[in-house]
């Protein structure tokens, strides 16, 4: 059934398949024609069972069957016996036509339908299905139609299993037995709650597919069994809140839109944001949903909890995520008072945020803060260009104060433990791995190995401050970019992460990266702080936990081909993309989300190079889904703007966005009209491409 | 055998082959040679068919083998006509033969419901080339198999274990520690890719191929009990390998990866049979009986309780010329087969060769034994091996033993009785009947007091798995080996010590092709999907 070469027809074949077709299309003209004066007689079913056991791809005779069926039915509802046998007859033509094709879906299809009706009896179910199973294991109909007729037949999940265990016992590289196991487990695990109940399962379960791993381990069956089973341990655990903005125990000074001259970014704790939109973000450490202004109460003078409206941040446009922003509005706080207001934000005191497998947040958290509003300045007429230039950043000797958690300093009494059972399974999970990788050499067994080594530090860190297995990491993934190739780019994602989060593990590590900006003529103090993580080889952004408080961002040279999840970044400023491998502006999606953004330089990338944009495929995000707040209003535009048909991509990221200087040169997209383009729909723009718009 | 019923004279009086004896290589031999149109006349002395392959019940199993001296109650045949006669001599080829019983009534009772085999523990690896034979002859019409359970073997520790023979019996297993299941898998990959693997990269050398095959695994870095495990249990090894001294056989890298293959493609060739080894329903006597049928389809002439009391030879050069038989005609064929209890007592004392056929070498010899129990051994299976490796049992144990349990759903005893054969290669029979006692009392925890007070069990229809096994009848003999000899009048082979049919095949094409240098054995029948091996019936 699987991994057999298609022979070429040979031409007496295509003799057979020609009068095959002549038969077919003789039947099927009698066939549409009983159908469409609707006879339901014993002769016109006989013509489409003809038919359907010779294609059983043929939807309408399913359809003409069905209709049939609730036709002679009703004629003989005083009669049970023969209603059972109108449905036993259809289970026959069924079972004709899987013979002819066990894979047709219209037959399966069929087939539930009429057992649905509860008519027939159940008993033969099971053993047609041994027997297609035996035909082809992996059979994923059958496997589809076996979990139908098990909750019909109500066998328990732990029969099920056993079967599962049966199949796999007779070949464990089985992988439709393996994914019927991981379905029926997450059921089980859905119902009981109990910690020790899943621990048990996990265990067990770990210990069944050591054996296959083992046994074979260049099958990889088992290895993905063994993903799925990481994937529920980690899962196992509670959700925790692991960073925020802005941090507890911040003193903001909060100011309105301003132009750079003004150095506004200067320190940790001053930051720019439109006033009507200061957002909160949180930020947790796995997608969880019910955030809301029932389960997060906000507490201050200037506003109503009920008016903050708390919103996902993810990829999919669903009601779950990582992060979640919700926006306070200053715009009503007296400016000329420099008096501190108090913010408080308390969440997990009541039940409703928990992760999708329905566990609650593990400890509650109360977040305060003090914030003052800046006086609104009058607005500078200097126009100072920001220059990406390394002789204009100079090392920041500034203490940092505590920008994220290290649980300690939150003042979170939550520490894990090492009697935590998931730490523990994972750790004897690493140990077997590695003992496996002594012996046998398995690029899937070390990407196993690495995904461990990354749950592990995970969840004995929860706040990503230690990173004991980030070097062990690093090279497992450069390996593995050697032996695999064809896979090299999603060992480089994965690299980037682990190496993001090595770089921002610490206050420490992290200053490394701090500079001051001094490319400020008119400053006299410190210009502002630049986080400059360029030139590490990055090629996906991660480790945003760490990042809320950035304002300038400085991600040049690297080979970033994707920004996803950078929208965490609510008060970035400046942002800095240029000699990466960006390659459409659907890449940059997630800037959208980035109100405060002035400052964008996407110079020297690949977009408008390749004439298809992958990404929209890629990416985790489906093409139609839209996250942000861009709705599209027919009238924006009129229809003759041709612009924006061409360049509609472009246009969905820079509408929303109200950048004052932007570089873009050195992308294939680039041209003069692209240009005349860009000062349209970015009417404040003051630089392109570092030329003063307003000079010329 | 004692009266010959009255025999009409049988037709014609000219063959192309006489075989006597119906064992498994005559049989086989006789379905050949008719397959490739050869008039054959097949007689056996005795009143079955299978001679020393045969299933018989109790009583006929003793008297079988320990037979009433009878001395030729012929005179010799007149000679004239240029020829000489030479008397054929029966002689027993088993000893030491040791029968208890300790339920004679139970037996009497149920006695026609016993196929008890002769030249047990015997079955068929499914990639046994007895099986190839059995389709291409044809013979799978008239026999069905079923399949052997489990394979266990008795570890350094003393517990019986499952043999981790394959992929999946690795997996499930629950007594190898996990990087054991990874040295005995990457073994059987390296094993695997010897035989299929296209580059001269994935073979064995050819040093390696020509030293012991204890020494290569050694090399190999297998761990103690993998290396026991694949020599003893699945290469079927029957010396203790590791002992340079009391080792009379060393199995080659070459033998033993061979076997190795042998018990790897037999694992899921049908698909009914769960491992690599299948029986057939009524006991092996079953098989050449099935050849036999196959034979006389292809016009063969059986004539059963016929002996053969002395050959016709030519004078002048001493060739075989025909066979007198018991019932007094006189019958002549080109070539002559005889099974392996018999002897040719020449008289023409000129002809140096013919003495050859009297010189049948030993090498060694086999102890085997039969126990009906009533019950099984194992809670869990009916049918079963048992691998006992050399010195598991006690310290100068230097040969294995096979222990094979057949239940009454395989037809050989009534239901909720078992079978158990055991074997194991001796140079005398001292030590082969020790070897055999110590693994009964490993097996059965019997005292024979208790047996012997005789209490009848009432329990045998029952279906009470878990009560001890009660030994009712035991078995024990010593068959002597022989080779068998190709001349005008050939030999066949004494059923050998191993556990399959390799060895007896391999000989009985040797005699064929010999006998027929230019014949195909068993040539391809157009009709036959070749592919189609589906076509052996292994019942569930």
């Amino acid at each position: 059934m699987h991994g057999r070469p298609r022979t070429a027809p040979k031409p007496e074949d295509a003799a057979a398949s020609a009068a095959k077709a002549q038969k077919l299309r003789a039947l099927q003209s009698q066939f549409l024609s009983y159908h469409h004066d609707r006879i339901y007689t014993k002769e016109a079913l006989d013509t489409s069972a003809k038919l359907l056991e010779i294609n059983p791809e043929y939807y309408t005779a399913w359809n003409y069957r069905k209709l049939a069926v609730e036709h002679n039915v009703k004629e003989s509802e005083s009669s049970p016996e023969s209603v059972k046998s109108i449905f036993d007859e259809e289970l026959k033509v069924v079972e004709n036509a899987l013979r002819q094709n066990f894979k047709s879906y219209g037959a399966w299809h069929h087939r539930k339908w009429v057992l649905s009706k509860g008519h027939s009896s159940l008993d033969h179910e099971l053993r047609l299905l041994d027997r297609f199973q035996k035909a082809d294991p992996r059979n994923f109909h059958a496997w589809n139609y076996r979990r139908f007729v098990a909750a019909l037949l109500g066998r328990s999940v732990e029969d099920e299993l056993q079967y599962t265990e049966d199949l796999i016992g007779n070949n464990f590289s089985n992988y439709s037995a393996w994914h019927n196991r991981s379905m029926l487990l997450s059921e089980i695990l859905k119902k009981k709650e109990q910690e020790s109940y899943s621990q048990d399962t996990i265990s067990k379960e770990y210990e069944f597919v050591l054996n296959a791993l083992y046994t074979d381990p260049d099958d990889q069956s088992g290895w993905f069994y063994h993903h799925w089973l990481l994937d529920q341990t980690s899962k196992a655990k509670a959700p925790l809140l692991v960073s925020s903005w802005p941090v507890p125990g911040s003193e903001l000074v909060v100011s309105g839109n301003v132009s750079l001259g003004d150095h506004p970014l200067s320190s940790f704790s001053k930051v720019t944001v439109a006033l009507e939109r200061f957002p909160v973000v949180l930020y947790f450490n796995q997608t969880v949903e019910g955030v809301n202004s029932s389960t997060v109460a906000i507490q201050c003078t200037f506003v109503q909890n009920e008016d903050v409206t708390w919103k996902p941040f993810s990829p999919q446009n669903s009601w779950a995520s990582k992060v979640w922003v919700g926006y306070l509005d200053l715009s009503g706080v007296d400016h000329h008072s420099s008096a501190p207001h108090t913010v408080e934000v308390k969440l997990g005191h009541h039940k409703g945020i928990m992760s999708s497998n329905g566990l609650q947040l593990s400890v509650p958290f109360d977040l305060s803060f003090r914030v003052s509003v800046k006086p609104l300045e009058t607005q500078s007429s200097k126009d100072e260009k920001l220059v990406w230039e390394e002789d204009k950043f100079y090392a920041c000797e500034m203490p940092i104060p505590c920008l994220c958690y290290d649980g300690i300093s939150v003042g979170n009494k939550y520490e894990p433990t090492t009697s935590d059972w998931q730490i523990g399974t994972i750790a004897e999970e690493i140990s077997q791995i590695r003992n496996l990788l002594a012996i046998s050499d398995s690029k899937i067994g070390k990407i196993t190995l690495a995904r461990l080594l990354m749950a592990h530090d995970v969840m004995s860190s929860p706040y990503a401050t230690k990173t004991v297995h980030a070097e062990e990491v690093l090279g497992l993934y450069s390996e593995l970019m050697k032996l695999d190739p064809s896979h090299s780019q999603y060992y480089k994602d994965e690299r980037s992460l682990v190496l993001l989060q090595q770089l921002l593990s610490s206050g420490g590590t992290l200053l490394k990266h701090c500079f001051y900006y001094g490319g400020i003529t008119s400053s006299s103090t410190h210009g502002p702080i630049c986080l400059r993580l360029n030139n590490q080889s990055i090629s996906r952004m991660g480790a945003f936990d760490k990042l809320l408080w950035v304002q300038m961002l400085d991600l040049s040279d690297n080979e970033l081909h994707s920004i996803e999840g950078l929208e965490a970044m609510q008060l970035l400023h400046c942002l800095n993309l240029g000699r990466n491998k960006l390659r459409s502006f659907t890449a940059l999606d997630p800037l959208r989300c980035l109100k405060s953004l002035k400052v964008l330089n996407i110079s020297h990338n690949e977009i408008g190079l390749h004439s298809i944009d992958t990404t929209r495929y890629l990416c985790s995000a489906s093409p139609l889904s839209h996250n942000g707040e861009v709705i599209w209003h027919g009238d924006d535009f009129t229809p003759e703007d041709a612009d924006v048909t061409n360049y509609w991509e472009a246009s969905m990221v820079f509408k929303s966005l109200e950048l004052t200087q932007l570089d873009i040169v050195g992308n294939a997209v680039a041209n003069e009209k692209f240009q005349s383009f860009l000062l349209k729909i970015l009417p404040k723009l003051q630089f392109l491409d570092g030329q003063n718009l307003h000079r010329i | 055998m004692t009266e010959l019923p009255p025999y009409p004279p049988i037709e014609p009086s000219n063959f192309d082959l006489i075989i006597v004896g119906t064992g498994l290589p005559e049989s086989i031999l006789a379905a050949a040679a008719s397959a490739i149109g050869k008039s054959v006349l097949h007689l056996d002395p005795n009143p079955f068919y299978g001679s020393h392959f045969a299933s018989l019940p109790p009583d006929d199993l003793s008297s079988f083998l320990d037979p009433h001296p009878s001395s030729p109650d012929h005179a010799a045949p007149s000679e004239g006509d240029g020829l000489a006669s030479a008397i054929i001599n029966l002689r027993s080829l088993y000893s030491d033969v040791e029968i208890s019983s300790f339920a004679p009534e139970t037996l009497e009772q149920h006695s026609r419901k016993f196929n008890l085999d002769l030249a047990g523990p015997r079955v068929l690896f499914c990639a046994d080339k007895a099986i190839d034979a059995i389709l291409r002859s044809g013979a799978n019409q008239y026999v069905e198999f079923k399949s052997i359970d489990a394979s266990l073997f008795y570890d350094k520790d003393g517990n019986l274990v499952n043999v981790p023979d394959s992929r999946a019996a690795i997996f499930k297993d629950k007594s190898l520690s996990l990087v054991e299941k990874n040295v005995l898998m990457r073994f059987f990959k390296l094993v695997q890719q010897h035989f299929s693997g296209d580059g001269e990269s994935d073979r064995i050398s050819e040093e390696d191929l020509a030293s012991p095959f204890f020494e290569f695994l050694a090399k190999m870095r297998l761990p103690e009990k993998i290396k026991s495990v694949i020599l003893y249990a699945i290469s079927m090894a029957d010396y203790d390998q590791g002992d340079k001294e009391a080792c009379k056989v060393v199995i080659s890298t070459k033998d033993g990866i061979e076997r190795l293959a042998l018990y790897h493609s037999s694992v899921g060739r049908f698909p009914n049979a769960v491992g690599a080894l299948i029986y057939p329903i009524y006991g092996l006597g079953e098989l050449a009986q099935a050849f036999c049928r196959r034979a006389a389809v292809k016009g063969c002439i059986y004539v059963l309780r016929m002996p053969v009391i002395a050959l016709h030879m030519d004078k002048e050069c001493g060739q075989y010329r025909g066979v007198r038989l018991g019932s007094g005609q006189d019958i002549f064929s080109h070539k002559l087969v005889l099974e392996p209890s018999f002897t040719v007592q020449s008289s023409i004392g000129s002809q140096p060769q013919n003495s050859l056929m009297e010189n049948v070498q030993v090498k060694a010899k086999v102890a085997r034994g039969i126990c009906i129990l009533t019950s099984s051994l194992r809670p869990d299976v009916s049918n079963f091996l048992i691998v006992y490796p050399p010195r598991s049992l006690y310290p100068e144990q230097v040969t294995s033993v096979r222990v094979l349990q057949i239940g009454g759903n395989l037809a050989v005893c009534p239901s909720g009785m078992f079978v158990l054969y055991l074997s194991a290669l001796c140079d005398e029979a001292s030590w082969g009947k020790k070897i055999l006692h110590r693994a009964i009392n490993a097996l059965i925890n019997h005292d024979d007091s208790k047996i012997s007070e005789g209490t009848p069990p009432s329990t045998v229809q029952t279906e009470d798995a878990r009560a001890d096994p009660l030994l009712l009848w035991r078995a024990l003999y010593i068959q002597e080996l022989t080779a068998g000899q190709v001349e005008s009048v050939s030999s066949t082979p004494m059923p050998d010590g191993s556990l399959g049919f390799n060895d007896a095949l391999d000989a009985t094409v040797k005699l064929f092709q010999t006998i027929y240098p230019h014949e195909e054995f068993f040539p391809e029948t157009p009709a036959e999907d070749p592919e189609d091996d589906g076509a052996l019936s292994v019942e569930t």
